[in-house]
């Protein structure tokens, strides 16, 4: 996730001073990876400087987290131009255990096992995702059914290459 | 706090085998189920996971190997060498079962179908009308009692089912992709409501699923591939 941009779209809401705009963050996406007070403040000095936010007042001591930020035009058109531009869908997760899988049939490894050893792996990643939302709020079971959606896509490609590896090795061993 | 007892398998298959003509569907099946789990079977098509459910369940007496059933504080049985009557009381003493599709009487209402186990095991229909609405209130179908199920939705309907899979208080409830006919939402609040139940009454739980994210609602999984247990989940020594 960019997080500059998020913290671009969270200053959308309204103005905000870095402290706030942390936690915000911190409660939207921060879940498992809390951002750091030091790299909130470098976010806003670059993007002040690239004139995506504008300062509204300083109180006196004049520090970073003294200022109140506020989104510019030009900042709100960045927000948008990020949010309408679909991602390119990521294959990088998957070529690790693709590599993996293949270099265990070419040297004749236990292709079969490395690939439930991944299985077991991802189920109990699913198991703990879906015990958190058990008492979560709807916006944190959102974020673990986007978690859940995507290991089970995983889980597929598995179980289908598990099927396969028979033909796969012979292909890869004749090539 | 978990209430699994891991000391001693409430079900235990050893050397399970089991065949449909020449077809092999079973080919040496070893699995413990444990009292108070909530074991999810996985498995491609045709792998034999409903083989091997059935033959848990005493629904299927597998052609060779043993199935132990010891309910807790009881002695074991072994169900493999039961005859089809007492096999099939146990199924209705013991076990509760939840299919993907069409369990209910479409004649009955929601409450009749629900009621019908216990007075099949000779309950009173005043006691078994309480139980039943008692748990259909848990199920969140309060106000649908006198509904046929033609009149419920999906998921309306497995949650009566799963009522009547549990009103008898089984010990081991067989799930055969209990969700499997219903959308993401919906499956989920129906495995919640499932599974809040069963843990609350201790019930074991083996549930057949071709989908990981009801598998993840399992306290564990096996697999099954080809009639056998994946030997799987151990990175080479």
């Amino acid at each position: 996730m960019n997080n500059t941009l998020a913290l671009l779209g969270l200053l959308g809401r309204e103005p905000s001073y870095g402290y706030d705009l942390k936690h915000s963050y911190d409660r939207y996406f921060g879940v498992q990876k809390p951002l750091a007070f030091g790299q909130v403040y470098s976010t806003l000095a670059r993007m002040f400087r690239d004139d995506l936010i504008m300062a509204l007042g300083e109180e006196s001591g004049g520090g970073p987290d003294r200022k109140k930020y506020e989104i510019t035009l030009t900042g709100r058109d960045k927000v948008r131009q990020w949010l309408f531009t679909p991602d390119v869908p990521s294959e990088t997760l998957q070529s690790e255990l693709f590599a993996k899988t293949v270099i265990a049939l070419l040297l004749d490894d236990d292709a079969d096992g490395l690939l439930d050893a991944q299985r077991a792996e991802h189920m109990a990643r699913m198991r703990e995702l879906t015990r958190l939302k058990r008492d979560a709020d709807l916006l944190q079971v959102l974020m673990c059914d986007h978690g859940l959606f995507h290991i089970e896509a995983d889980l597929r490609w598995i179980e289908l290459t598990s099927a396969r590896l028979t033909q796969l090795k012979k292909e890869l061993q004749s090539a | 706090m978990s209430l699994i007892d891991t000391t001693t398998p409430i079900l235990s298959a050893r050397g399970v085998h089991h065949a449909f003509g020449q077809t092999e569907a079973l080919r040496g099946i070893d699995v413990d189920v444990h009292a108070g789990e909530v074991l999810a079977v996985m498995g491609p098509s045709g792998s034999g996971k409903s083989t091997l459910l059935h033959c848990l369940a005493g629904i299927l007496a597998p052609v060779r190997g043993t199935v132990a059933y010891a309910p807790p504080g009881l002695n074991p049985v072994n169900i493999s060498g039961l005859g089809e009557t007492e096999r099939s009381r146990l199924r209705l003493t013991d076990f509760g079962f939840v299919f993907q599709f069409g369990q209910l009487l479409p004649e009955l209402t929601a409450l009749d179908n629900v009621s019908l186990p216990l007075l099949l095991g000779g309950t009173k229909r005043a006691e078994a009308r309480q139980r039943s609405e008692e748990l259909l209130e848990r199920l969140g179908l309060n106000g649908f009692a006198a509904k046929l199920p033609g009149e419920l939705s999906g998921g309306q309907a497995q949650r009566a089912a799963i009522a009547r899979a549990l009103v008898t208080s089984p010990a081991v409830l067989f799930a055969d992709e209990p969700t499997g006919s219903l959308d993401s939402l919906a499956a989920e609040n129906v495995l919640t409501l499932m599974l809040d139940l069963v843990r609350e009454a201790g019930t074991t739980v083996v549930m057949i699923t071709h989908d990981a994210r009801t598998a993840a609602y399992a306290d564990r999984e096996v697999i099954v591939r080809d009639g056998i247990i994946s030997a799987g989940y151990r990175v080479p020594a």
